[in-house]
């Protein structure tokens, strides 16, 4: 089995949509499908596939992009942590652009701040092995899916007894903030396409709570064009039908009960938090940060750092954009005065950010 | 297009990436200050105009990280992107300078590897390198070597080749697999702990393009470098009266550059190549064309993957494998450094 292209096969995609068109024909109302995942809403531009959905349906993009939700003040404190002497930050690549309040990680590397863009926590772990005389911060944000890998590698930190590797923690989990826009007024979803990743770790069972408490159907996706469209299928046949389930669609990768051993090691290094998503607000629960036993590893512990109150660009829409009530196009900013060169909001920063994905693929 | 503040700006990696912001630094930086009637056209290799022929004359600097990567290493990179970018002119390349900027204390073996391999190539190119010059500097200055080659070359008046003649209906031609340099560098550097096959596509071109002029039906070529076929085909429909459309499905990449790409999230399209050319030619010449370029080494897996469309003007866009259309916009920003 070929993993790519058996799901990327011209014939197999218009063989669902044309089931897409003859159920959707059925509805009565026009219905809002969220894809929460950025990585699904890449995924849509890419293929084209918000183009070819029925009237009847309306794809609408959530919060699931790690770097468009870090709050401002995570990126401000990132960035005074950068020009302390002797400091390193590690980051992934994605964090680099993304506009604080009166600069970016980007413009304080090419001023001289020591900044490497890593792929794994275990790469700035290694940073730190081999510059022991700095002290090497790592801006640990990201979902379920990144958040097991930074967990192990503070327990490598902590049994190789090493003293100078921080975390600046901004985890967050996603079903809280599922939750959380189910109970926004005017927002109307109808179904949510859930992210396959994340899923791979936490499997089925949160989205079982909120699929019943509030009887909306929720189908488990994979990445590819076919996973999409099968799973926007799902949801529309649960519609329908009247039925509020969970459908794993995302079966070769996301087990019932999900990554057992990733749900300990996050639970063995972090505890559970209210946590400030950008754009959207607090939201109870929905965050990560050290177990106070691992308060050795807490870079705002470790440095003293006095940040500026934020401050937000204004006319930027990115918050509504998050939560799925208005759509890039209805931004007065968008391609005219905010692109992805000269990005406004933390939604036209990120490779998976909506702005971006709408930019990118589907600009007029 | 963003404003350069001259007096507070600074030069970020994303300058150089051959995306927008590279674009917006030579609009704003170096054609403000050069500006005259041979380097405002922004053409791969400047054209000089003589009584009978016309000298094309173009230069690059390579800076490749790591100098020894699968499929190549400085040396041929620097000599073939040079001849290649004279190629696409319709030049026939005849001449070429090396300059070498060194670290102190580099291994002379290794100089020989690379001046080694700078010969080979430039002796099946059939071209020669007749004049240079040698810098070193002290340790840390520049990371190890850094060469730069220049390039001319004679070009047939008569030849027309130019955006210009591209017209509605033309199709365009590449001449195989997309996107292994770039994805060969990237892996040389160790970076991820993954082996892979995947070799630089790194190969002199100019004699397949050489047989391919004759032919004649020829409207423009370029070579899909830094940003890849996506910046490329971008490029050419720039304030253009016309658009390009091409069809996913028809795009070759090959299943490890493929996969690849999808463990690290990156678009094949955007991805470099360093013995890639596009061809925009006449539809009726295009099978005689491809079947010419087939014959070549470089250019086994030449397919027609697009056309020029008239609307959108100014667009490249792509027929998707859902039967549905979508942008492809240039790359933004730095994929990642030093790949060139």
């Amino acid at each position: 089995m070929k993993y790519i292209q058996e799901y990327r096969k011209p014939e197999i995609q218009k063989k669902i949509i044309k089931e897409i068109h003859k159920y959707g024909s059925e509805l009565r109302k026009r219905i809002n499908i969220m894809e929460v995942c950025g990585t699904h809403t890449m995924a849509i531009g890419k293929y084209g596939i918000r183009k070819i959905m029925p009237e009847s349906i309306n794809l609408i993009s959530g919060p699931g992009c790690p770097v468009c939700v870090t709050p401002l003040n995570y990126i401000d404190k990132a960035i005074e942590l950068s020009k302390i002497n002797d400091v390193i930050i590690t980051t992934f690549g994605d964090m680099m652009k993304v506009p604080g309040s009166y600069s970016s990680l980007e413009k304080e590397k090419s001023n001289g701040s020591k900044i490497f863009v890593v792929y794994s926590p275990v790469d700035a772990l290694e940073i730190a092995e081999k510059n022991n005389s700095k002290n090497v911060i790592f801006l640990s944000v990201g979902f379920e899916t990144t958040t097991p890998s930074i967990a192990q590698t503070i327990k490598i930190a902590k049994d190789k007894k090493i003293k100078n590797f921080f975390i600046l923690c901004g985890n967050k989990i996603i079903p809280p903030a599922m939750e959380f826009l189910l109970k926004e007024k005017d927002t109307e979803i109808n179904g949510f396409l859930c992210p396959g990743h994340v899923s791979t770790i936490i499997g089925i069972e949160p989205y079982k709570k909120i699929s019943e408490k509030y009887n909306i159907p929720c189908v488990i996706s994979g990445f590819e064009p076919a996973d999409i469209l099968y799973s926007i299928y799902l949801i529309l046949r649960c519609i329908i039908e009247g039925k509020a389930e969970v459908i794993n669609e995302y079966k070769r990768t996301v087990r019932e009960k999900g990554n057992l051993k990733a749900k300990k090691i996050i639970n063995e290094v972090f505890e559970i938090c209210d946590s400030e998503w950008r754009g959207i607000g607090k939201i109870e629960n929905s965050g990560y940060k050290l177990k106070d036993e691992l308060s050795q590893f807490d870079a705002e512990k470790k440095f003293k750092i006095d940040v500026k109150y934020p401050k937000e660009k204004t006319g930027c829409i990115c918050g509504e954009i998050l939560k799925g009530k208005k759509k890039p196009f209805e931004c007065p900013l968008f391609e005219k005065i905010c692109n992805p060169e000269n990005p406004f909001g933390p939604c036209m920063v990120s490779s998976e950010g909506t702005c971006s994905a709408y930019y990118k693929y589907e600009k007029r | 297009m963003p404003i350069i503040n001259m007096k507070k700006d600074k030069i970020l990696i994303s300058h150089g990436s051959g995306g927008k912001l590279m674009y917006s630094l030579i609009e704003n930086i170096f054609l403000k200050k050069f500006k005259n009637e041979i380097i405002e056209k922004l053409t791969d290799s400047a054209v000089i105009e003589f009584d009978d022929f016309e000298l094309c004359f173009t230069t690059d600097s390579y800076t490749v990280d790591p100098i020894f990567f699968n499929g190549g290493d400085i040396g041929k990179l620097s000599v073939c992107g040079t001849l290649n970018d004279l190629s696409v002119m319709g030049a026939i390349p005849l001449y070429l300078s090396s300059s070498f900027i060194i670290e102190e204390g580099f291994d002379i073996d290794l100089l020989e590897k690379i001046t080694e391999s700078m010969k080979r190539i430039s002796d099946i190119a059939g071209v020669k390198i007749v004049t240079g010059d040698t810098k070193v500097v002290e340790k840390g200055k520049v990371d190890k070597i850094f060469i730069n080659t220049s390039g001319i070359g004679i070009k047939d008046k008569n030849l027309k080749i130019g955006i210009e003649n591209i017209k509605v209906g033309d199709v365009v031609i590449i001449n195989g697999t997309i996107g292994e340099h770039g994805m060969a560098v990237l892996l040389s550097r160790n970076m991820f702990n993954i082996k892979s096959n995947i070799k630089s596509d790194c190969a002199p071109l100019n004699k397949l393009i050489n047989e391919i002029i004759e032919i004649g039906g020829i409207k423009f070529m370029r070579d899909p470098t830094r940003g890849g076929v996506s910046a490329t085909l971008n490029e050419i429909v720039r304030n253009q009266k016309f658009g390009i459309l091409i069809y996913e499905d028809k795009i070759p990449v090959k299943e490890e550059v493929l996969s690849m790409c999808e463990i690290l999230g990156f678009d094949p399209l955007n991805i470099a190549n360093e013995g890639k050319v596009i061809i925009i030619c006449d539809k009726k010449k295009s099978e005689e064309i491809i079947k010419r370029m087939r014959k070549n080494i470089y250019g086994k897996e030449a397919r027609i993957i697009g056309e020029i469309v008239k609307n959108p003007e100014g667009k490249v866009i792509m027929e998707t494998i859902t039967g549905s259309i979508r942008i492809v916009d240039s790359p933004i920003g730095e994929q990642f450094p030093r790949i060139c």
